[in-house]
This record gives C-alpha cells, sequence and structure tokens, in this order.
C-alpha cells in the first residue's frame, strides 16, 4: 500500500469510509510519483537496518562464503590458500558415499509425501467432523512435532535396540518372529526412519490441513449434502479440491524438509553408522565429512550441492506446481507502488 | 475453529439457532476409534519414555516392554536434584528467550516499513528476506560457525543467539507483512490526520494491532529455538554453555549404561516444550493458518 499523497480533508476520509472503497465520487486517489522524503529514509533505515544487518551477517553472508570455501581444500586454520576449482565438487559427485545419501534422501522425499500425505488428509477430515474432545485430540497428535528431535531420536533408539522395548513387545504378544534389527540391518532402517518421520510430523500436516478445511465455506458441502451427495463424494469432490493449495505448500515444506534432514539421523545413527545402516542424508554426510573430519572447504562444497539441489527442486516446484497458488502473493501486483 | 451444524433442511430465518444435530450417515463411532488408535500410537513412544524413567535398569533389560513393577521415583530425583539439567534449562530458556524477543523486535520494524512504506528497493528487500527461507542453517554452517567464531562469540550464548534470529526473520517477516497490510488505511490516515507521526503509529496503532500474528512469530521462534540442535552443536563445546538438547545427547551417550537414567532425563527434558505448546496451541495453530492463506 502507499500513503495517500494529497492531504485527504476529514470530509473525505469520511467519504471513503462510508462508500464503497476505492469508488469515490471524487477524483480517483491520484498518486504522485514523489521521491522519498529524507525523513521517511531515515525511518526506514532505522527499522529495516538492524534487521537487515542481522540477515546478511548471519545468513546471505556465511551462504556466500560457502560458495567461496567450496573452491578450496582447506582445514579451517587461516585464511583458504589452496584453491581446487572444482576439484571437490567432482569429489563428491563421484563419491559412492555421496551418491547412496543422495538416494536416500531421494527415498526419505517420496516417502514422506506418500505416507505421511494420505494419512493426515484422512485424520483432519474425521478430527474436522464435530467432535467430542476435539480440540484434545489435535493437541495430543501435535505433540510428536512439539517434541525435540534428541528428545525424539533418543527415545526411538532406546526403543529400538534389539533388545528395546519393540521387540519386547512383539515377543509378548507373541510375534517374536518378527523382530528385527530395527536400526542396524540395512533393508530395514530407512523403513525405520521413516517410521519415526511419519510419526514426527504427520501431525504438522493435519494441522496445516485442519487450518485449510476450516477455510472452506461451509454453505459449499451443505448444499452438496442436501444435493443427495455422500460424505466421501463431498470430500472427494468437494473438500479435496478446495484444501488443493494447502496440499501443495504442504507438500513444498515436506520435500525441503526431507532433503535438508538431519538431526534424526546424526542423533539414532550417530556420525558413522548412518551410511553403513543406509539412512545417511546428504546433511549428516556434509557434517561427517566437513566438521568432523576437518575438511572445511570440502564441507562447505557439500554444503553448496545439497543447497543448489534444494534451490532447483523449489524452483521447479514453484514453477510448476505452486504458481497459480502464489500468484499475487510474492509478485504483489495491486498493493505494490 | 468449530463447524457450526445448520439443519439440512432449511429454517425460516426468524428461528435463530436452534441445534438439530446433523446426522451425518457415515457414522461418528468411527472417527472416534480412529482418533483414539492414533492418539496412541502418537503417545506410546512418549509414555515408553516417561513411564521408562520410573524402571529400574534391572527391570528394563528383563522385560524392555513391561510395565514398572514399583514405581520408582530415584530416577527422577537424581536428575532434579542434580545441578545439570536445571542448568541445561536455564541456558534453553536464556536462549529462547532472547531469540523471541530479538525476532519480534527485529521482524516488525522490518515488516513495518516492508508493508507500509512505499519506496524504490522495497519489492528487492522483501524478495531477499523471503529468500532466505531457501537458505537453512544447514547449508550455511560451516562458515556460520567461523562468523561466529571471528566474533568471539564460540561457547556462549550469544553465539546460538544471533544466528537463531537471522535466520527466523524471514519466517517472521512473511508472516508479518501481510498482517500489517492488512490494516486499513483509514486508519493510518485518520492517525495521521490527528497529528500522529509515523513512527508514533508503529508504537500506537501497529505493535497493538498486530499482536496476534507477533505472538506466533513469537512461539513459532521460541519451539525452534527450544529443540534447535545443529547451530548448538557446532557453537557450543563447553557443557557450562550446553543447551537443552545438547545435554539430552551428551547425557545419552554418557551414561549409555543407564537407560532408565536418560529415560527420566529426556522426560523431564520434554516438559517445558509440552507446557508451553499446551498454553498457546489455539496460537500456533491459528499461526500455521494464517501462514498457509497468507
Amino acid at each position: 500500500m502507499s500513503v495517500r499523497e494529497s492531504t485527504p480533508t476529514r470530509l473525505e476520509v469520511d467519504l471513503a469510509n462510508g462508500g464503497a472503497r476505492g469508488t469515490t465520487p471524487v477524483a480517483p486517489p491520484v498518486r504522485r510519483r514523489r521521491r522519498t522524503p529524507l525523513a521517511a529514509k531515515v525511518e526506514i533505515a532505522v527499522l529495516v537496518g538492524p534487521a537487515l544487518i542481522v540477515f546478511l551477517g548471519f545468513v546471505i553472508f556465511p551462504v556466500v562464503m560457502a560458495a567461496y570455501y567450496g573452491f578450496f581444500s582447506w582445514q579451517g586454520y587461516g585464511p583458504p590458500t589452496d584453491f581446487v576449482g572444482f576439484r571437490n565438487y567432482i569429489t563428491i559427485i563421484q563419491d559412492p558415499t555421496f551418491q547412496e545419501a543422495l538416494s536416500h534422501n531421494g527415498i526419505i522425499v517420496v516417502l514422506s509425501l506418500v505416507l505421511q500425505g494420505p494419512v493426515a488428509i484422512l485424520l483432519a477430515l474425521l478430527l474436522n467432523r464435530k467432535l467430542r474432545g476435539q480440540s484434545l485430540i489435535r493437541v495430543l497428535i501435535f505433540v510428536p512435532y512439539v517434541i525435540s528431535e534428541v528428545v525424539v531420536g533418543t527415545g526411538w533408539s532406546l526403543m529400538l535396540q534389539s533388545n528395546g522395548a519393540v521387540n519386547g513387545l512383539l515377543e509378548k504378544v507373541g510375534l517374536g518372529a518378527f523382530t528385527q534389527e530395527w536400526l542396524s540391518n540395512p533393508d530395514i532402517a530407512i523403513w525405520t526412519l521413516m517410521v519415526i518421520i511419519t510419526w514426527k510430523y504427520v501431525g504438522f500436516a493435519v494441522i496445516l490441513f485442519l487450518a485449510g478445511l476450516q477455510g472452506i465455506p461451509e454453505e459449499l458441502p451443505e448444499a452438496a449434502a442436501i444435493d443427495g451427495a455422500s460424505f466421501w463424494q463431498i470430500q472427494r469432490h468437494i473438500t479435496l479440491p478446495l484444501l488443493a493449495p494447502t496440499l501443495r505448500i504442504w507438500a513444498f515444506l515436506s520435500i525441503i524438509g526431507a532433503l535438508q534432514l538431519f538431526d534424526l539421523v546424526y542423533i539414532i545413527w550417530g556420525q558413522y553408522i548412518s551410511s553403513i545402516a543406509g539412512t545417511s542424508t546428504m546433511a549428516t554426510y556434509l557434517v561427517a565429512n566437513g566438521r568432523d573430519s576437518g575438511n572445511y572447504g570440502y564441507g562447505n562444497a557439500v554444503a553448496v550441492v545439497l543447497f543448489l539441489i534444494s534451490l532447483v527442486v523449489a524452483l521447479v516446484y514453484q514453477r510448476y506446481v505452486l504458481r497459480r497458488d502464489t500468484e499475487g502473493a510474492i509478485t504483489d501486483k495491486g498493493t505494490s507502488k | 475453529m468449530t463447524l457450526i451444524t445448520t439443519p439440512a433442511v432449511a429454517l425460516p430465518p426468524a428461528n435463530p439457532p436452534a441445534p438439530i444435530k446433523a446426522t451425518r450417515r457415515w457414522g461418528t463411532p468411527v472417527a472416534y476409534v480412529v482418533a483414539v488408535l492414533v492418539i496412541a500410537l502418537m503417545l506410546a513412544p512418549v509414555l515408553f519414555i516417561i513411564i521408562g524413567g520410573f524402571r529400574t535398569n534391572a527391570q528394563i533389560t528383563t522385560d524392555p516392554a513391561g510395565w514398572p513393577s514399583v514405581w520408582n521415583i530415584g530416577n527422577y530425583l537424581d536428575v532434579l536434584t542434580g545441578g545439570t539439567f536445571w542448568r541445561l534449562v536455564g541456558n534453553s530458556l536464556i536462549a529462547g528467550l532472547a531469540t523471541t524477543f530479538g525476532v519480534v523486535l527485529l521482524g516488525l520494524m522490518a515488516s513495518y516499513v516492508l508493508a507500509r512504506y512505499s519506496f524504490r528497493g522495497r519489492g528487492i528487500l522483501y524478495a531477499m528476506f523471503a529468500a532466505g527461507l531457501m537458505f537453512p542453517m544447514t547449508v550455511a554452517i560451516t562458515p556460520l560457525y567461523l562468523v561466529v567464531k571471528n566474533l568471539g562469540l564460540m561457547n556462549s550464548l550469544g553465539g546460538v543467539i544471533l544466528p537463531q534470529i537471522a535466520f527466523a526473520l524471514p519466517t517472521t517477516i512473511i508472516i508479518l507483512v501481510p498482517f500489517l497490510r492488512a490494516i486499513p488505511d483509514e486508519i493510518q490516515e485518520a492517525a495521521f490526520i490527528d497529528g500522529c507521526s509515523r513512527l508514533g503509529f508503529f508504537w500506537r496503532m501497529i505493535v497493538p494491532l498486530a499482536m496476534p500474528g507477533v505472538i506466533t512469530v513469537g512461539i513459532l521462534a521460541f519451539i525452534a529455538s527450544w529443540n534447535s540442535y545443529l547451530l548448538p552443536l557446532f557453537i557450543l563445546n563447553n557443557d557450562s554453555v550446553f543447551t537443552l538438547p545438547l545435554g539430552v545427547a551428551s547425557f545419552a551417550s554418557q551414561y549409555s549404561v543407564d537407560t532408565a537414567k536418560v529415560l527420566a532425563f529426556t522426560s523431564l527434558s520434554m516438559i517445558p516444550a509440552l507446557v508451553f505448546f499446551a498454553l498457546f496451541e489455539r496460537r500456533i495453530v491459528g499461526g500455521l493458518t494464517g501462514a498457509v492463506k497468507g
């Protein structure tokens, strides 16, 4: 929006308030282009300055430096001098450990969408109906999301050890044949991870979907119900299409989160076992081969690769999936300038 | 929030909310069963941690999935009376509150300008902050560590707080800008006519009117800080400044033999976040709603 340049009289303001906005019978508000006055410039600088400094110093600068360090072989002492060009990147791309980590990220991205999406939609649809104790249920479903990754990781890794509670429970109910090395068996570990991820993050999806569902005007499903549509018909043909923007945003957040997954894997599988167990991700690879082994230049190159992959995915998604939702929200026509 | 059930048959408008239960065909019992089942699944691991803390290591070894035969509060007492836990809580609290305060203050000021001033470069400025969403801390972590080191903030909570503020700014600004933009022009015009300066308008009108959004972003920033692991892992190497997640991780590896105590420690460390969430649940959910629609 912009501050109206013409100084309005009280009468004009009253008129604008009384009449429909934008259709003032007086001359339409011509916005005179004027240079931002000095006082306003000072205000802008004072108000934006601190945020800008902190943001540039701790977000933009480190990201730029990551790109710079990525071209060096550098142990982190003194300024980097051993320029190696793209050698770090070539090493990364050729390293089978990295390729595995990348493929794990890919699996996690897909499985997160496939597992959490339908479950969360069903739960949200159920919870969106009139239900006693609905708010309590909402809180409880959200609990795993609020608990820190460290607590979740610690708790689950204790439960999933070979003599842990999960195997103990299976023995107890007579399913002893199904006991597993949940964490160390490479065929299973990634599925174990997916169960934990689903458990941890499905509540977030449910809350998001519930929020989206509440934005749907009640008249629509009601009208359909009067016309004899069944519950599932209503959900399929009215609710889901109207929920689509929320679904698309959730999928976006989920994809980006899955690409950058770190805490859970690092806590549960530690820094070394994750690659053996088949749960390593690009981020755990980054920390293990960067800081933990003292190769700062290499670690930064990994960070750049991770960033570029996320960026490409995000841009493609924005371009082809999110575009219609964000049109106007980001480009922000109409109100600006 | 609540779903108002209106009768399936249109009633004359003179007959206000006579809440006739719109019995939907597909039974509610199913919803209850599913809800209970899901909640059981959601809470089982949490309960395992909490209840496990009441058991002894011998019990846990012989019967990992059992109920405590005797409720043993020794583990919890040990943790609560030892200094470590409280020091971790204190550090996490300082880091969380300072981050929240910083994010809200800086975010609100910047959002105000982005929402209500028109000047050249505004679009670029907004786009830059919004692009921050694309830079996760993971990517910048090594250089960030070096920046913090060069500022002499290693092993201090300040070294965690400042980057956290910076990385929380994009979300904050994206949530707050539409909020501030939605405040009608007329209020602003009326305030200016009555002689209010733009900065006065900011403090007297914007801050109170943006309160719901402010609370939302504040809560999000606090929880993110409370749970953050990667950044403290890089910045804090000294026990005395550890935050709760670092403390839990190091406790778990240090006392890996003493499973019961680890469980007690872990369950105590999730209580603050749970209490906090229970208190502000509506705000958090409301904030997510706003973020989705915004």
